[in-house]
């Protein structure tokens, strides 16, 4: 690999490049589907190539390829340095890098029990053993399950002599059980809406004891078709983990990435509100209860690795501390901007695509004193919002909308009676300050999302959100009519 | 066999070649049927942020993705290697594979030559997208970035060039290969007023795309939502510009107007339902020159021309070939690669003209909103069609007909069915977009009644 990795160094280089990295990377995918109680698809996957990024006069260039050999190495490094060049012609301001170490080393995800080898029939066996007992439920209309393990090999180099190689492995599954009556389609999933996610081996997959809750969320599933519809008001809400992980990625990640606060995203994804005005006034983004983390070392997040993908060591970077805005998710380019050093945010969805400044493990940290059942039980009148079903939020991210698959009433500090169709709405900033309270270390746990989208060509990423639970008053719930 | 060769060098000419072999190598291991997909891609994007070049990227990928069928056990194997050794792995794997899982009780088949009828497109492919240089795409965000300086905005935006080789063999006789190409140009131009602007221009011949008309529509439109007010949120008559019409045909393409949504019980869709106003006429069309054609599917089925909504009514949804088998009928040629959970989609959205000028569109208001664009559109009742999402980049209070002035952006949750059936006005002229489902040809519509259920600060 190093001889590829040096060659296309060298080559861009000699062609006038002032730095360029490259980065090699094979990956394996593993998916099962199953769909009412059988085996819809198996597919495994398999992709490798690399991918040369090159600064030349103060501009970037990109280029990449599926083809591991020397003299495509030669081709792609000399097509950067066009690229590059190119970009130049329409440049105001030249990129600066912020300085960091020569990243040397390796890191690899720790797991106990390999999902590549464990043979397909368990793995299979297991979703289906599971996706049985929810499709036999009496109402269901069609289940849904799926598995899917992928792991990563990834070298990167620099001309700055960092080499570093990796391997990550992300593994995940999940069901879903469906009832539907004339217009009503009613869904319950388990962990969460999409599959649990986890940087861990097949260990995860057995801690999930799929087969153990199939039935309970099929039945579920079909209570709500009968329930009463979530009606409007301005009410308390207490999200369980399975919901608050997306509000976090939302409503905080996505707004704490400083390239989205620059600009680079604002045809797309759009911009953030979260400007750096507010990071030198000390703003006040949520409750003294909310202290939120970007932790690239949190243990089986899907945000967590050695380095990123500009060689920058993992760390943990404070976002909001006590409420207070203190910090982004950021890169070499857009760190000293602010006078600080990257943060180590910046990821790549494979060979093919640049990194971008993503989310590692955007966590919530707990706060202690009370567990999230004592939070319930300390509500007398209130909505208990679980699983996610539909999000949307604005371009500055701060409107946004959620709709959760179920929400039990809270009635003298009990969980009740099932709602369906719940939604509520907010201002981010609003929202985070009306949080009074955030669960204790108990309900603590890492969840995350493999489908984060972003970027132009679009990439898709994996990242991880530890979260214990919360509550939330004075919230507008029941968006909608039908 | 469905092939469109352009030149001795194409590069789908290789591909097919790529996917005889690898389907020879798997009947040879065992394969009672087999598909073989082989796909390649040469695409460039072109970024560019606050008035300049941020990122700039190529990318040269090739991919075979094998469906390996044993009987009625199926295995579905992708790799990017093609070399000897890689294919060989490729093909044993899957055999192996193959052997564990279970047997799809209802498997009906791999499609054959004679499962599909093709409508052939004049032309997938156009020699200056396909040869499109980092210099051109330079120069067509120079353009764009001068339209905004003059204007005294600022450019966000992207430009990008590609062409895909699509190629498809299996054991029940079907050949096809084809040449793909693409461009769109898109921008967004911010004024230091806090108005926002967008446009795009989408064409399978980049030479077709007016950058500098572009750059001009976006900072028009953004210069003119300066200084934007609140307005309470609230039912009120919309025009749509295509940029947010388009959100609306994908998204019922995406819940509805696929044979396995209808299977599952999940669509709205039923023959001869009336979910539109007679002004709504929706077809999935892959032989449209507007848009971005395609003369097969990814199981190599050619693609048939099919009536979504007529008039108003529901006429049909799109078919892959296993859906199809279930409903005891050809498939229209709508597949994805397989394994494909997803079933099929229809990927060439054409949506008919009506006879309304823009003008008129915006006259016919009393007192609504024009809106540019919508913004992470998401499913709140998938059945019912029910989405919310928010206004972007450019909404304007309407009164007597006339545009009065810039509104902040607004949440919306409302039925995309409702909407069209509250469609009241169809544009005469109409654009093509990428929607996300894929290049569709779109008009700007005027709507009845469309719920705003909140408001944001910009």
């Amino acid at each position: 690999m190093r001889d590829l990795t040096d060659r296309a160094l060298d080559t861009a280089n000699s062609l006038g490049a002032e730095y360029a990295d490259v980065r090699v990377v094979r990956r394996l995918e593993e998916s099962i589907s199953v769909k009412t109680g059988r085996v819809e698809g198996v597919a495994i996957g398999e992709t490798e190539g690399f991918g040369i990024r090159v600064l030349v006069d103060g501009a970037w260039g990109f280029a990449s390829s599926n083809r591991l050999e020397s003299g495509e190495a030669d081709r792609v490094a000399g097509l950067a340095v066009r690229i590059a060049k190119a970009s130049a012609t329409a440049l105001r301001n030249r990129v600066v890098l912020d300085s960091r170490p020569a990243a040397h080393g390796t890191y690899e995800t720790p797991l106990t029990e390999d999902p590549f080898t464990v043979p397909l029939e368990t793995k299979i066996d297991d979703l289906v053993t599971a996706d049985r007992l929810a499709a036999e439920v009496k109402g269901i209309a069609f289940t849904e399950s799926m598995y899917a393990a992928q792991r990563e090999w990834k070298t990167f180099a620099a001309t700055d002599g960092s080499f570093v190689e990796q391997t990550i492995t992300h593994i995940g599954a999940g069901l879903e059980a469906n009832a539907i009556e004339g217009d009503e389609h009613q869904r319950r999933s388990y962990p969460d809406a999409g599959g649990g996610y986890s940087a861990a081996g097949y260990e995860f997959i057995r801690s999930l004891n799929l087969k153990d809750h199939a039935e309970a969320y099929a039945e579920e599933a079909v209570a709500l078709l009968s329930a009463p519809q979530c009606e409007p008001g301005r009410k308390t809400i207490i999200l369980d983990p399975s919901q608050l992980y997306l509000q976090l990625h939302e409503s905080c990640g996505h707004p704490s990435e400083l390239d989205r606060v620059f600009g680079t995203e604002a045809s797309y994804a759009g911009t953030s509100f979260l400007t750096t005005d507010k990071l030198d006034e000390g703003f006040r983004y949520g409750s003294d209860q909310i202290t939120i983390v970007a932790d690239a070392t949190a243990v089986h997040g899907m945000g967590t690795f050695g380095w990123d993908d500009e060689g920058v060591a993992a760390q943990a970077v404070p976002l909001v501390k006590e409420g207070i805005f203190v910090g982004y998710l950021s890169s070499r380019e857009t760190a000293p901007r602010i006078g600080r050093q990257s943060g180590g945010a910046m990821r790549a969805d494979g060979w093919n695509r640049i990194p971008l400044i993503r989310m590692t493990n955007v966590n919530l940290l707990p706060v202690p004193g009370k567990s999230l059942d004592e939070i319930v039980a300390d509500t007398d009148d209130g909505l208990y919002l679980a699983s996610n079903r539909s999000w949307s939020i604005d371009d500055r991210r701060l409107n946004f909308q959620f709709a959760t698959e179920v929400a039990y009433e809270i009635k003298g500090g009990k969980k009740g009676r099932l709602f369906k169709n719940p939604t509520y709405t907010g201002i981010t900033y609003e929202f985070w300050r009306s949080c009074d309270a955030v669960a204790d270390e108990r309900s603590f746990v890492m969840l995350g999302t493999p489908n984060c989208g972003k970027g132009e060509p679009g990439q898709t990423g994996h990242v991880g959100h530890a979260v214990s639970g919360a509550r939330f008053r004075n919230v507008q719930v029941g968006v909608g009519k039908w | 066999m469905v092939s469109r060769v352009t030149t001795p060098d194409d590069p789908a000419v290789d591909s097919l070649r790529l996917a005889e072999d690898v389907l020879g190598q798997a009947l040879k291991a065992g394969a009672s049927e087999a598909e073989v997909l082989v796909t390649g891609d040469d695409s460039y994007l072109t970024r560019f942020a606050n008035s300049e070049i941020h990122q700039n990227v190529a990318e040269t990928n090739r991919s075979v993705n094998l469906r390996f069928v044993d009987g009625k056990r199926i295995a579905v194997l992708s790799s990017g290697r093609t070399d000897d050794e890689g294919l060989r792995n490729l093909v044993e794997r899957a055999a192996a594979i193959a052997k564990t899982v279970e047997e799809l009780d209802d498997w009906a088949g791999l499609p054959g030559p004679a499962d599909g009828i093709t409508v052939q497109p004049a032309a997938t492919w156009a020699a200056p997208t396909a040869d499109a240089t980092p210099e051109l795409r330079a120069e067509g965000v120079r353009a764009v970035i001068a339209a905004a300086d003059a204007a005294g905005v600022v450019a966000y935006g992207s430009f990008s060039t590609g062409e895909d080789s699509i190629a498809v063999a299996n054991s029940a006789g079907i050949r096809a290969a084809e040449r793909r190409s693409s461009s769109q140009l898109i921008t967004v131009h911010m004024s230091p007023g806090g108005g926002n602007g967008y446009a795009e221009m989408v064409s399978m011949d980049v030479s077709t795309i007016d950058a500098a008309a572009i750059g001009r529509e976006a900072a028009t439109k953004a210069r003119a939502s300066d200084n934007a007010v609140g307005l309470a949120p609230g039912d009120y008559p919309v025009v749509l510009e295509e940029y947010a019409v388009v959100d609306i045909t994908d998204m019922l393409g995406y819940l509805g107007f696929s044979a396995l949504a209808v299977q599952e019980g999940r669509s709205f869709v039923e023959p001869g339902k009336r979910i539109g106003s007679d002004l709504v006429t929706i077809v999935d069309d892959g032989a449209d020159a507007a848009g971005l054609p395609m003369s097969f599917d990814y199981e190599g089925v050619g693609k048939e021309r099919v009536m979504l909504v007529q008039h108003g009514i529901c006429r049909g949804v799109v078919y892959d070939s296993q859906t199809a088998a279930r409903d005891g009928r050809r498939s229209t040629g709508h597949g994805l690669p397989a394994p494909n959970p997803y079933g099929p989609f229809p990927l060439n959205t054409v949506m008919s003209a009506g006879a309304t000028s823009r003008d008129d569109l915006i006259g016919g208001l009393d007192r609504g909103l024009l809106v540019t664009r919508f913004h992470y559109t998401n499913p709140v009742h998938p059945k019912l069609a029910i989405i919310t999402g928010m206004t972007r980049d450019g909404t304007f209070l309407v009164e007597d007909g006339k545009i009065v002035g810039p509104v902040r952006n607004l949440r919306y949750t409302q039925s995309y069915l409702d909407a069209l059936a509250g469609v009241s006005a169809v544009s005469s002229t109409r654009k093509t977009i990428k929607g996300f489902l894929g290049g569709a040809v779109i008009p700007a519509v005027r709507i009845d009644a469309w719920t705003f259920t909140g408001a944001t600060e910009h």
